[in-house]
């Protein structure tokens, strides 16, 4: 007997062995402490029950957003400089400055300039002199489009993490979408409500006087927000000043607090440096006026302020209970998101239905594979017995790959696995056909053999290749479990000629060189 | 080792014989060698009927429509599983409010007692008021606890049209690969028959999906895909045959060579084939309401499939090298 057969048949050996010890985790539950790996296969959401989230990121409003808040810097900017402006205004990405005195054009351009490294100017300014137009600049905007996904990616890790699920998955797909998967989570609105806000924190004035007109008519510079009312419900409006005084990106830190008795629980934050100065300025301005806390454009509450607060410390009272308390917190603390996010695909599995399909899937594997090996059985005998040897040594190491390279299994995936026991004696049938074809010609079994799997090759190889390449296509086109299935053909495809062809050829040659064959029984 | 116990019965070589004697081979066989079918004298038969079976699925399809699935157009699903079997009109009635549009009631299963309501295009409420709508109604009709929801789907129609567009694209560019690696393999007129002949499968599979009203979404797609890899295994199989019987036959005619290249090589298209499709069938019969369209179109993919690897692929490299006679 040739060493080779004896080290190829080690080698087959040591790798169903090395499978075996890998799948042990995924049948026998806890694996024992000493077993040397602990992870079971993973199953897609599609089978273990939960929620997955596809969200896009307009990356474009974010972008209005960023122009929307460099006019209202260069607003205060001429009021501060005090340049009179007949008006400001945005059309799509362009700013359009209007000013009162047309004297003040260079002094305005120096000004932008200056201070506003990320505006340019517009050339073709559609105005009469005088009249200024800027936009943003290319570089700026290029870097906006590549940063706003990988930070919003960010945020929505961090309120997942905080919020509670076992092994939550937050990726990016493509250039500007976000998936989310909620294993075991049936009733994803908490999670939708706490990923999609945009938690902008505005501290606001609350008009009084005559100037704040009614809540129908307001006045020019007070805009109309909904309120929190007593039961928590957003039912009351309110007039405020148009002018934000202070945005959350100050806060440091967001904690929950028990309040008072008919309060709820309030919301605790602290201010950095400026915050703290800001804050100190405002509230020593306004003694006496309501303060409007106003959070992604509702006022959760609008105490009064009765003296001036410079210790850096507020208190948010929304009469919340503790998870809308602990959420507001954390998303608080994580900070506002880039850009808005859009639910784009939802899609909740329930734990009743992916049982149901594991328990399908593993029959149809059952059956068909039974099928399949009592049919190469009866019609091949010897040659068949070896090739349903091989399609076991198959499946083993195809299941073991997903254990091994941390694949998830997906109902697709097993449909797979299924598909490439109908796949993979194909090779089998080629070899056997041809050692037929080749017996009839008067060969001797060994020469038969061997002719049988030099010609099927040929065949073998082209057919393989065209399916692997159409699961590469497949992989590239799908996503999630259409992916797995994907995966699943083409590790099929390659686990199947490392046993169907390159298996049973070291049984074959084992049996070949121990004795002259005088038949072979295919 | 015993050679009785081992799959190949072993024996000593017949005494003084220095060539072992000619052994009575006996196969079990579902093709015995020697089967002359004419295939190509049936080819333009064929090909009316098949082309007349593509033309009436997809004017079906046009007429009827496909079922598509909300992947593709968008919308809510959601697949729910009453505790006692309920009458679909009943599911049906408890839906027939306004604000759910045409809400789409199927049965699942024989049980009587699974349904799938789909209620297509986009939501103009917030992302999940559709599928609350659905819940609520149903909530209101037969009462809390009498079901289950079992899956909750809902896409927003943008998808859908980019996913059409992705999915056609993905089908079209495997069908060109499996022609151009044909074509570099063997020769160009068999890369084109190939790629018309994978054609013709997928637009026969899609005829039978619209025809059993089976839904079109996204493991559909898969399906389609995995239909063009594997499809052309056969015409692999009677290509390479069709190759070596060219080079020993020198004198014959491709058609003959052609045809007896196909009854060679019969019975293991109909085996690696039909392996495939038993498979296929215990899917569709056992792998439950999410897999089944998917199923559905593997199995039919595949039947037509080897199929054309016969009646489509082989006849159109004939026509090619009749044209390329007459020049």
């Amino acid at each position: 007997m040739s060493r080779s057969v004896l080290t190829r048949a080690a080698l087959y050996v040591a790798l169903a062995v090395a499978t075996l010890v890998l799948l042990v985790p995924t049948f026998v539950r806890p694996a024992p402490a000493f077993w040397p790996w602990h992870q079971p296969i993973r199953l897609g959401l599609d089978l273990q029950g939960g929620t997955h989230l596809l969200y896009g990121v307009e990356v474009d409003q974010a972008i209005d957003n960023t122009v929307d808040r460099q006019m209202q810097e260069l607003e205060r900017v001429l009021r501060e400089e005090q340049i009179g402006a007949a008006s400001v205004e945005r059309k799509g990405r362009t700013i359009h400055l209007q000013l009162a005195n047309k004297d003040k054009r260079a002094q305005v351009e120096a000004l932008v300039k200056d201070r506003f490294g990320n505006l340019v100017a517009v050339p073709e300014a559609d105005t009469e002199a005088g009249d200024l137009a800027y936009t943003l600049e290319p570089r700026e905007v290029q870097r906006l489009r590549d940063n706003v996904q990988e930070q919003a990616l960010k945020i929505i890790r961090n309120r997942i993490d905080q919020f509670g699920v076992a092994e939550p998955t937050v990726q990016a797909q493509g250039s500007d979408e976000i998936v989310v998967q909620l294993p075991g989570i049936q009733d994803p609105q908490r999670a939708k409500e706490l990923i999609g806000r945009t938690a902008l924190l505005e501290f606001k004035l609350v008009a009084r006087g005559p100037e704040a007109g009614t809540l129908d008519h307001p006045g020019p510079n007070v805009q109309v927000l909904p309120a929190k009312s007593e039961k928590g419900r957003r039912a009351d409006r309110i007039l405020v000043e148009r002018r934000t005084l202070m945005t959350g990106d100050v806060l440091t830190d967001a904690s929950v607090q028990q309040g008072g008795v008919s309060e709820g629980m309030v919301v605790n934050f602290v201010l950095d440096a400026r915050g703290t100065k800001e804050f100190g300025e405002i509230t020593s301005a306004n003694v006496g006026r309501q303060l409007a806390i106003v959070l992604d454009g509702v006022v959760e509450s609008a105490p009064v302020i009765e003296d001036p607060i410079t210790g850096g410390r507020g208190l948010i009272r929304g009469r919340f209970d503790f998870t809308e308390a602990q959420d507001l917190a954390n998303v608080l603390r994580n900070g506002a998101l880039p850009a808005p996010l859009k639910l784009i695909e939802e899609r909740t599995v329930g734990p009743s239905l992916g049982q149901d399909s594991i328990r399908r899937g593993v029959l149809s594997f059952v059956v068909g594979s039974a099928l399949v090996i009592l049919f190469m059985l009866v019609y091949y005998r010897g040659g068949g017995a070896i090739a349903d040897g091989a399609l076991l040594l198959n499946v083993l190491f195809l299941v073991g790959a997903f254990a091994a390279f941390g694949f998830t299994l997906s109902l697709p995936g097993i449909a797979g696995i299924v598909l490439t026991i109908g796949m993979a004696v194909d090779a089998n049938v080629l070899i056997l056909e041809r050692i037929r074809e080749e017996l009839r010609l008067g060969k001797t079994a060994r020469a038969a053999i061997e002719a049988g799997y030099e010609r099927a090759w040929y065949a073998i190889r082209d057919s393989n290749v065209t399916t692997f390449c159409s699961g590469l296509i497949l992989f590239q086109f799908g996503s999630g479990p259409v992916r797995g299935f994907a995966v699943t053909l083409c590790l099929g495809i390659l686990t199947s000629l490392a046993t169907g062809v390159f298996g049973t050829r070291v049984v074959y040659d084992f049996l070949t060189s121990r004795r002259r064959l005088a038949t072979v029984s295919v | 080792m015993k050679g009785d116990s081992s799959p190949m019965a072993t024996s000593r070589p017949p005494r003084g014989a220095e060539t072992p004697a000619p052994v009575q081979h006996r196969f079990f066989e579902l093709i015995p060698p020697g089967t002359r079918i004419d295939f190509v004298g049936l080819r333009f038969k064929m090909l009316l009927l098949s082309w007349t079976m593509i033309a009436v699925g997809l004017a079906w399809a046009y007429v009827g429509g496909i079922n598509w699935g909300i992947d593709f157009v968008g919308g809510t699903m959601v697949h729910l599983k009453f505790a006692a079997p309920t009458p679909i009109g009943d599911v049906r009635a408890a839906l027939l409010k306004p604000e759910l549009g045409e809400a789409l009631v199927q049965e699942v299963g024989r049980a009587g007692n699974e349904f799938q309501i789909r209620v297509r295009g986009a939501e103009k409420g917030g992302s999940s008021s559709v599928s609350d709508a659905i819940k609520a109604d149903l909530r209101e009709k037969f009462g809390e606890g009498t079901y289950d929801v079992l899956r909750v789907e809902t896409v927003g129609p943008k998808v859908g049209k980019d996913l059409g567009r992705s999915a056609t694209l993905a089908v079209l560019a495997a069908t060109l690969v499996m022609g151009v690696y044909i074509a570099l393999r063997f020769e160009l007129r068999f890369g084109v028959g190939a790629a018309i002949a994978l054609v013709h499968d997928v637009l026969m599979t899609i005829g039978a999906l619209a025809m059993a009203r089976m839904e079109f979404d996204l493991t559909t797609v898969a399906a389609l895909l995995t239909v063009v890899g594997y499809s052309v295994h056969d015409t692999v199989i009677v290509s390479d045959r069709i190759r070596e019987n060219m080079k020993k036959m020198r004198r014959e005619s491709l058609a003959t060579i052609m045809n007896i290249s196909i009854n060679e090589t019969l019975s293991r298209t109909l085996i690696t084939s039909g392996t495939a499709i038993l498979v296929t069938a215990a899917l569709f019969v056992l792998g439950g309401p999410v897999i089944h369209s998917f199923a559905f179109a593997l199995l039919i993919g595949f039947i037509v499939g080897t199929y054309s690897s016969i009646y489509v692929a082989s006849p159109v490299v004939l026509y090619l090298e009749g044209r390329q006679a007459r020049r």
